[in-house]
């Protein structure tokens, strides 16, 4: 699909009618083509140019980007910044915001801050504990939870006011997205704490890691019978397990994740451990889509950015599509851009 | 206490019933407390409810209970502080990503809320914000002013 009206980077698209955002996520969702997002890696670096480098190899393969907030409570580059660097070359980013390290004074300031920039999704987190991370000796802030501060982020947007209730001059224009953990416990509470989410302003869902398809058909249904279908995007969070120790310590030690027996054992058992694991996510992509209610794919290929390309190719979910990316429309007219590789 | 904790989120709907009764005593008390003043009230009454809230539920006094809301388990226990549902990082046995020893608050709060009447629609209810200022304070007297005294410029009365 391609749109009349590209940007001009850093410049943003007009707002359609119906749409809350300028941004190119929502129209691709609004217009019920499948989306595809990815997470990227911020880096331990003050240079610019690692956080291109590292969008650049999703060129031409997903429609906006997710800059991590701290992920596992980690320090790196701050969601905001790559954001905004993201948006100077015209990307699509969502920008993670986690309630661990910021008030509410700090967290709109960075809405309205993010949005000046050209941020058109924001995705409310409530975040990793500190203790799982590089800090564990730093203080936990947790002033709102991702409910409460999707919340006030509708706020800002619909009733042009803060949370104390004073007026701002110029709402962000935001497509605001919260996560979900489909395999989590309690099992029979999660499609209600989407329901929560929805209505505390939620628009779209990126899901945690998904190795249980069964499991996630079952979630849907309760979706669907709460009747959310329609009324939130759902992306499926999925990534390629790099062997079958990686994905025996992921569960083990990474809280919220679920892999069940059956993926660990069939890349055991492969020669290429590797590729099998994309297989994998391949065939987890391909049954997810044909589920009822899901929108698109969310990759976290963490440590593995450079088979995103590969996975989203081989899955066939693009449908021939080229998402847009820094210089698409020209490569026509010229010979195909170098790619620098990470 | 933790066993306390748990066993008043066993004993979920109990605990609501008392809890209806002490709000329906409070707030026909309005004019009592009015009387006295609930400034110079409200260090003593909080006093009391700190004594018996934390040892019933752990109570942190935030100053704006949650607990009818919460299938009586505290949601200021969670490390993450979480009033609205459980994070994504619950483990595979019930218990805290943060505090492995301890049962996710929000997984006695779901278990509690099904055992209660009003508690079980109450939980799917979002609660905004935390007052921060409120904390410390008593919870009993402010929604027993706001209760006998509804907001008299508000056109149709917010019903609690």
């Amino acid at each position: 699909m391609k749109f009349e009206d590209e940007p001009v980077p850093g410049y943003p698209l007009p707002i359609l009618p119906g749409h809350t955002s300028p941004g190119r996520l929502e129209r691709v969702l609004r217009s019920g083509a499948f989306a595809i997002t990815s997470e990227l890696d911020p880096p331990d670096s003050a240079d610019p140019e690692d956080v291109y480098r590292r969008a650049r190899v999703f060129d031409g393969y997903v429609d906006a980007i997710n800059a991590t907030d701290g992920s596992g409570a980690n320090c790196h580059m701050s969601s905001l910044a790559v954001c905004s660097l993201l948006t100077r070359m015209g990307y699509a980013p969502v920008m993670q915001i986690s309630c661990r390290d910021k008030n509410r004074i700090a967290i709109q300031g960075d809405i309205l801050g993010g949005a000046a920039m050209g941020v058109c999704n924001m995705l409310c987190l409530t975040g990793d504990g500190v203790q799982s991370g590089d800090h564990p000796q730093a203080k936990p802030v947790f002033d709102l939870d991702c409910m409460s501060l999707l919340e006030i982020g509708r706020g800002l947007r619909d009733d042009h006011k803060f949370q104390s209730g004073r007026k701002i001059t110029f709402a962000p224009r935001v497509f605001f997205g919260a996560a979900a953990n489909p395999f989590g416990l309690p099992f029979e509470w999660r499609a209600e704490r989407l329901a929560k989410k929805v209505q505390a302003g939620a628009q779209f869902i990126q899901t945690q890691y998904c190795y249980d398809v069964p499991r996630l058909r079952e979630f849907m249904k309760k979706v669907e019978d709460l009747g959310l279908l329609g009324k939130v995007f759902m992306l499926v969070g999925v990534g390629p397990l790099r062997s079958a120790k990686a994905g025996e310590w992921m569960r083990t030690n990474v809280p919220g994740i679920h892999i069940p027996d059956s993926i660990i054992k069939r890349v055991a058992g492969a020669e290429k451990q590797a590729a099998e694991g994309r297989q994998v996510c391949i065939d987890i992509i391909q049954e997810v889509r044909e589920i009822k209610g899901i929108s698109g794919i969310h990759m976290m290929a963490y440590r593995q950015e450079e088979s995103v390309a590969e996975i989203i190719q081989k899955s066939g979910v693009l449908q021939g599509r080229v998402p847009w990316y820094p210089g698409r429309d020209q490569t026509a007219l010229q010979t195909p851009p170098t790619k620098e590789t990470a | 206490m933790y066993a306390v904790r748990r066993w008043s989120v066993r004993h979920a709907r109990g605990m609501e019933i008392f809890y209806a009764a002490v709000e329906r005593v409070f707030v026909a008390l309005h004019p009592l407390w009015t009387r006295i003043g609930y400034e110079r009230l409200d260090k003593p009454v909080a006093a009391v409810e700190k004594l018996v809230k934390g040892f019933l539920f752990d109570c942190q006094m935030c100053g704006q209970c949650a607990l009818s809301s919460t299938g009586m388990s505290c949601p200021m226990n969670c490390p993450k502080n979480l009033r609205n549902g459980p994070c994504g990082g619950v483990r595979a046995n019930g218990n805290c990503e943060v505090k492995p020893d301890m049962r996710c608050v929000w997984v006695e709060a779901f278990e509690g809320s099904q055992r209660m009447v009003e508690g079980k629609e109450l939980i799917k209810v979002v609660q905004i914000a935390v007052d921060r200022r409120l904390q410390g304070r008593s919870t009993l007297l402010r929604i027993a002013r706001l209760k006998a005294t509804p907001p008299a410029t508000a056109a149709p009365a917010k019903t609690v």
